[in-house]
C-alpha cells in the first residue's frame, strides 16, 4: 500500500494546479430541472464548440444555487425564482439578471384524483380541493424556485399548510426528482417543473391533473456574479456565456432541444412579453 | 442517459478519489492508533475517546465543514479547491481516518498486551517494539484498511457537497447513483449501485488474497 503513496500524492498536490491553468471554463450555479431534463448535455457542447469555453454545473436548488454563488463558488446563476434573482441582484451579489426561457409548472397526482382537482377551473381551486380532501400533498421544502412558486401558490388559495402541520402535507425537504419518488410512493399529489416531469422516468401511477393557469408560468433567468463582490471570479468567462446563451444561435439551440419528442424550454431572451408555457 | 466511457470515467474517480484518501488516511491513523497504544502521555484518555467517537461523524457534517472553509468566501477559499478532487480527497480523510485510527489502537492495544512480558525479558527499546507490533499486525491491519476504504466509497454527503457533482470532473459512483434516482432512471441507479458492490467485493477479494499471502510467507 505504501509504493503508490507518493505518486499519488504528487498528483493531488498537481490537481489544482491544473485547474488553475485551464482558465477558460466557468462555473455555473444551476437549478436542478435544467440538469435533469438533459439540456446542458445538449447544449454545453455547442457552446464549447462556438466559444471554447467549459462550463462545470453545480446542479443545486435555485435557492441554495443563489447561496453558493452570493458566497462567491460560482461565475454564473442559472435559476427560476424571479423575486429571489431581483433581490440578488439588488443585494449587489450579482450583475445584471436577464431572461432566458420559460416552460411552466403542472400539478401532478394519483391518477384516480381522490381529491377530484381535474374539473378545477384554476389552480387556486385545485388546491383548495387537496387541501379540503386532505389528500397528501409532497412538497420540497427546500427553497428552491419550484417550493417558492408553491407557497406563493397556497397564499393566493388563502392556505398555510405548513403552519397548519395538518399530516397530509410533507415537506420532503429535497429535489425535484427526490419529491417526484416520495409522490409515486405514497400516491400524493405535487407541484413540479414540466421539464423535470417529461424526463422524470419513474412516473408511477401519478399524471399530470392540472396545467396551463397563467399563474403557472416558470421563468427562466441568468445572471453573473457581480466581479466587485467577488474579484477572483471569471468575468469573462460569465460574459461569453451569458451572451452565447441570448445570442440568435444560443436561443434557438434552446428550442431545438426536444426530449421524448416535446420541446421543454421555450426561449423568450428577446421578447417582451412572454406567453404562457404549455 | 449514461455512456460506457462516462461510466469508465465515473468508477475511475470514484477509485481514484477513495483510493487515496484511504491511504492518506492509513499514513495519518495508523501511526496514531500505534501512539495512543503505546505511548503513555496527558490526556491519551481524552484523544482515544475522541478518535473513537469521530467515527461517527456524519459526512454532511464534515462536507459542510469543509465547504465553508474552501469556499472562496472561507479563509482556505484562495487555494481554489472548491469542486475538485482533491477537496473530496480531503474529505474522505477526514472521514477515514478516525476509522483506521480507532481500528489500529484495537490491534495494538491486544497485541501489545500478548507481547509486552516477551518484548520486556528481551529488553527491546521502544522502537523495537513499535516495530515487531507492526509487524505482527500487518494482516488485522488490512483490515481496519478494508474498513476505511468501504466508509469512503460509500458516502455521498460529503462528495456532494465539496465535489459539486460536476459531469466530467467530480461526479462519483455515489453522486452518479443520487442524480440517476432523481431522474427516476431507477433501474440505472441500481445497476450503478450493483457496479459499486461488485468493485467493493473485487478489492476485498484482491485484499484477502494479498492477507493470506502475506500469512503464508511469514509461517514459511
Amino acid at each position: 500500500m505504501r509504493l503508490p503513496a507518493l505518486p499519488a500524492a504528487l498528483f493531488v498536490l498537481l490537481l489544482p494546479l491544473a485547474a488553475l491553468a485551464g482558465k477558460n471554463e466557468i462555473i455555473l450555479q444551476s437549478t436542478t430541472s435544467t440538469q435533469n431534463s438533459g439540456l446542458y448535455e445538449y447544449l454545453l457542447p455547442l457552446l464549447e464548440r462556438d466559444t471554447g469555453l467549459r462550463v462545470k454545473v453545480v446542479a443545486v436548488g435555485t435557492g441554495q444555487a443563489l447561496k453558493n454563488a452570493r458566497n462567491c463558488d460560482g461565475d454564473v446563476v442559472l435559476v427560476h425564482a424571479r423575486d429571489a434573482e431581483e433581490k440578488f441582484v439588488a443585494d449587489e451579489y450579482g450583475l445584471k439578471r436577464n431572461d432566458v426561457m420559460y416552460n411552466d409548472f403542472i400539478l401532478i397526482g394519483p391518477e384516480d384524483d381522490p381529491a377530484g382537482v381535474r374539473g378545477a377551473r384554476d389552480i387556486t381551486e385545485a388546491l383548495q380541493r387537496i387541501a379540503a380532501a386532505k389528500a397528501p400533498f409532497a412538497s420540497r421544502g427546500d427553497d428552491s424556485g419550484t417550493h417558492r412558486k408553491e407557497l406563493r401558490l397556497w397564499k393566493a388559495a388563502g392556505l398555510d399548510p405548513g403552519a397548519a402541520r395538518e399530516g397530509w402535507y410533507r415537506e420532503t425537504g429535497s429535489g425535484m426528482g427526490a419529491t417526484l419518488n416520495i409522490a409515486a410512493g405514497m400516491g400524493a399529489y405535487a407541484l413540479t417543473d414540466r421539464a423535470t416531469w417529461i424526463s422524470f422516468a419513474n412516473k408511477g401511477g401519478l399524471a399530470i391533473l392540472h396545467e396551463g393557469d397563467p399563474a403557472l408560468f416558470n421563468q427562466y433567468g441568468v445572471i453573473a456574479v457581480n466581479p466587485a463582490h467577488c474579484p477572483g471570479m471569471n468575468i469573462k468567462g460569465a460574459e461569453t456565456f451569458i451572451t452565447w446563451l441570448l445570442s440568435e444561435k444560443g436561443q434557438k439551440a434552446i428550442a431545438s432541444y426536444r426530449l421524448k419528442g416535446q420541446q421543454l424550454f421555450f426561449p423568450n431572451a428577446h421578447s417582451a412579453l412572454p406567453g404562457n408555457g404549455g | 442517459m449514461l455512456f460506457y466511457s462516462q461510466l469508465l470515467e465515473i468508477v475511475a474517480l470514484s477509485l481514484e478519489v477513495s483510493l487515496v484518501a484511504v491511504m492518506l488516511a492509513a499514513l495519518i491513523g495508523i501511526p496514531l492508533g500505534a501512539l495512543l497504544a503505546i505511548g503513555r502521555f496527558p490526556g491519551r484518555t481524552a484523544l482515544i475517546v475522541l478518535v473513537n467517537a469521530l467515527m461517527g461523524l456524519p459526512p454532511v457534517v464534515v462536507g459542510l465543514g469543509l465547504y465553508l472553509l474552501l469556499s472562496r468566501s472561507g479563509p482556505l477559499g484562495i487555494l481554489q479547491l472548491l469542486y475538485t478532487p482533491t477537496a473530496m480527497i480531503i474529505a474522505q480523510t477526514i472521514l477515514v481516518t478516525p476509522i483506521i485510527a480507532s481500528f489500529s489502537h484495537q490491534i495494538f492495544a491486544d497485541l501489545h498486551r500478548e507481547y509486552d512480558e516477551m518484548l520486556r525479558a528481551m529488553r527491546a527499546s521502544r522502537w523495537q517494539t513499535i516495530l515487531t507490533l507492526i509487524r505482527e499486525a500487518r494482516h488485522a491491519l488490512i483490515t481496519a484498511i478494508l474498513a476505511g476504504l468501504g466508509r469512503a466509497l460509500s458516502e455521498i454527503g460529503a462528495v456532494m457537497i465539496v465535489g459539486g457533482n460536476i459531469n466530467h470532473a467530480t461526479r462519483v459512483m455515489t453522486t452518479a447513483i443520487a442524480l440517476e434516482t432523481s431522474k427516476g432512471n431507477l433501474r440505472l441507479a441500481v445497476s450503478l449501485g450493483l457496479i459499486l458492490l461488485a468493485l467493493s467485493f473485487a478489492i476485498n477479494l484482491a485484499l484477502h488474497f494479498l492477507r493470506s499471502r502475506l500469512e503464508r510467507a511469514a509461517h514459511a
